[in-house]
């Protein structure tokens, strides 16, 4: 088990590999779909200093307002990354992101992103809304909330020993990959 | 987080104890036009988007003891059963994707579907405002959320179906069908060159095995299919959704159906790409099929695809005026 505290350097994403457990501890700023197309094409300047280094967090969280005004997340698990695939390569490079958290995995373009920024994709159990919230300890703040509405908003979050794998790492490797090609030769001897 | 974990789900008394309903609420089915679903459907909500069915915990803790002690997929089978044990006690939801709200009501005649409607929609605003729901209703174009988890046509959001039927009870089903899985489902129509699948139960075996495989673990794997076999465009996906009703373990009421189910199962078990697709022997945890009839010249299989998670429920209300959910 690694445990990783961000902000990250490339020389500690550069020593993980594929299959490695993390416990991630530290900021982690939530965006997925909205905050994605957002990011690629306005390229917003005053995104670079809140993800420089940081982990981006594919979530839209359930979320409560508690009465002095301040954020709970009730349930927060990973999304779907593969949506995100158009962007996120250009993302990781635009703001020098060290890890994605999401679930599925992503693709090739992504993967060439790892590798030339020095980033990993870190798997989380999806799904596993109730445990994962219980790990983050605080909401620091919440950016575009009006504008993209609480699933999709820009959520500055601290976790503390978030379960983590590495599924696709910064050498091009990819759990996702081997498992799609081997289920995909299962496949074709199934129907044959 | 490898040690085995036993799932254990707080007993009805303690369910019931936090429940929205007044303690001895009781419906009165021989005055229909005064019955409020409100109440009961909000309660049925905070069941359904903090308990997964029993069936399923069962098939997942069945899927977690075939996987190899301490291997990724034991371990992520386990923390979804950790998962289950902390949403039920906490009263938070298991998934932040609760999901589009699809609901069935069947009724005896003299219930007001458009008063009913409402009551379920203002149960949906409840459970929302509670934070037992996320607000998942957004406008397309611009992405705007309306933040009550209802569209202000009274259309789709939440998904409403009626049916009436000559029984005394009124039984509502719910089903929150999260977005990751909503986008594997597939729909196929036969033949299908470029799978070779033809228009028989062969090419149907096919179809599912395809769209398995393009899932992976996208859809939240181990999944629960429900496969219509013809229909139309429509008709084929609704009832595939409505498939997913049915509870893991049971047979099939169509014998030759039943054996495919079970067939099929185990195929897809083997394809190598367990639990949320971090490999491993627990890809399905079951799959639902029914024949439907078709036009001539079409022939649809439906397929769709349901999270571990799959969160559904059904309340009955009596003729005795007590409530039983299931």
């Amino acid at each position: 088990m690694i445990r990783l505290t961000t902000p990250i350097t490339e020389d500690q994403i550069r020593q993980l590999k594929v299959g490695d457990e993390v416990l991630l501890n530290g900021r982690v700023v939530l965006s997925r779909d909205m905050g994605h197309k957002f990011m690629k094409e306005q390229k917003p300047e005053w995104l670079k200093p809140i993800l420089e280094n940081m982990v981006i967090y594919h979530c839209g969280p359930v979320v409560k307002k508690n009465a002095d005004g301040t954020w709970s997340f009730v349930a927060a698990g990973p999304t779907t990354s593969i949506r995100e695939e158009p962007y996120q390569a250009d993302v990781i490079e635009t703001y020098k992101v060290r890890g994605v958290i999401g679930k599925g995995g992503m693709g090739k373009k992504t993967s060439e992103g790892l590798q030339k920024t020095g980033a990993v994709y870190l798997h989380a159990t999806g799904g596993a809304g109730s445990l994962l919230a219980e790990r983050v300890k605080r909401v620091v703040d919440v950016k575009m909330l009006e504008e993209f509405g609480s699933p999709e908003a820009f959520w500055i979050i601290e976790v503390e020993d978030f379960p983590l794998v590495v599924t696709m790492d910064s050498h091009g490797g990819s759990l996702h990959e081997i498992v799609a090609q081997q289920s995909q030769e299962r496949a074709k001897a199934l129907m044959a | 987080m490898s040690e085995c974990v036993i799932p254990t789900l707080t007993s009805p008394e303690v369910v019931a104890s936090k429940s929205v309903l007044p303690a001895g609420w009781k419906a009165d089915l021989s005055n229909l036009k005064a019955l409020d679903l409100t109440l009961p459907t909000t309660e049925l909500l905070r069941r359904t988007t903090t308990r997964l069915p029993q069936d399923v915990i069962d098939a997942i803790v069945k899927g977690r003891d075939a996987e190899e002690e301490g291997s990724r997929a034991y371990n992520t089978l386990n923390d979804m059963v950790r998962n289950i044990t902390l949403a039920d006690g906490q009263v938070t939801p298991l998934c932040q994707d609760t999901g589009s709200i699809i609901v069935w009501v069947r009724h005896p005649f003299g219930l007001s579907q458009r008063a009913a409607k409402q009551q379920i929609r203002a149960a949906v605003a409840e459970a929302t405002k509670r934070s037992w729901l996320r607000p998942n209703c957004v406008e397309s174009l611009s992405g705007k959320n309306t933040g009550t988890n209802m569209d202000p046509f009274h259309e789709h959001h939440p998904a409403i179906h009626f049916e009436e039927w000559d029984k005394p009870e009124v039984e509502i089903s719910v089903m929150q069908k999260g977005g990751g899985c909503e986008n594997v489902g597939a729909q196929y129509r036969l033949p299908d060159a470029s799978i070779g699948a033809g228009r028989d139960i062969k090419g149907v075996r096919k179809c599912i095995i395809d769209a398995v495989v393009k899932a992976q673990g996208q859809g939240c794997s181990p999944g629960i299919l429900g496969v219509a076999i013809g229909g139309d465009r429509v008709t084929g996906y609704e009832k595939s959704k409505e498939l997913i009703l049915r509870k893991l373990g049971t047979k099939n009421p169509v014998p030759a159906m039943d054996t495919f189910e079970k067939e099929i199962t185990n195929d897809l078990n083997t394809l190598g790409i367990g639990p949320m697709g971090y490999g491993g022997n627990t890809t399905v945890l079951g799959v639902m099929v029914e024949e439907m009839y078709r036009h001539p010249a079409s022939f649809y299989v439906s397929i769709s695809y349901m999270c571990w998670s799959s969160r559904r429920g059904t309340l009955t209300f009596k003729t005795n005026g007590e409530l039983s959910f299931d």
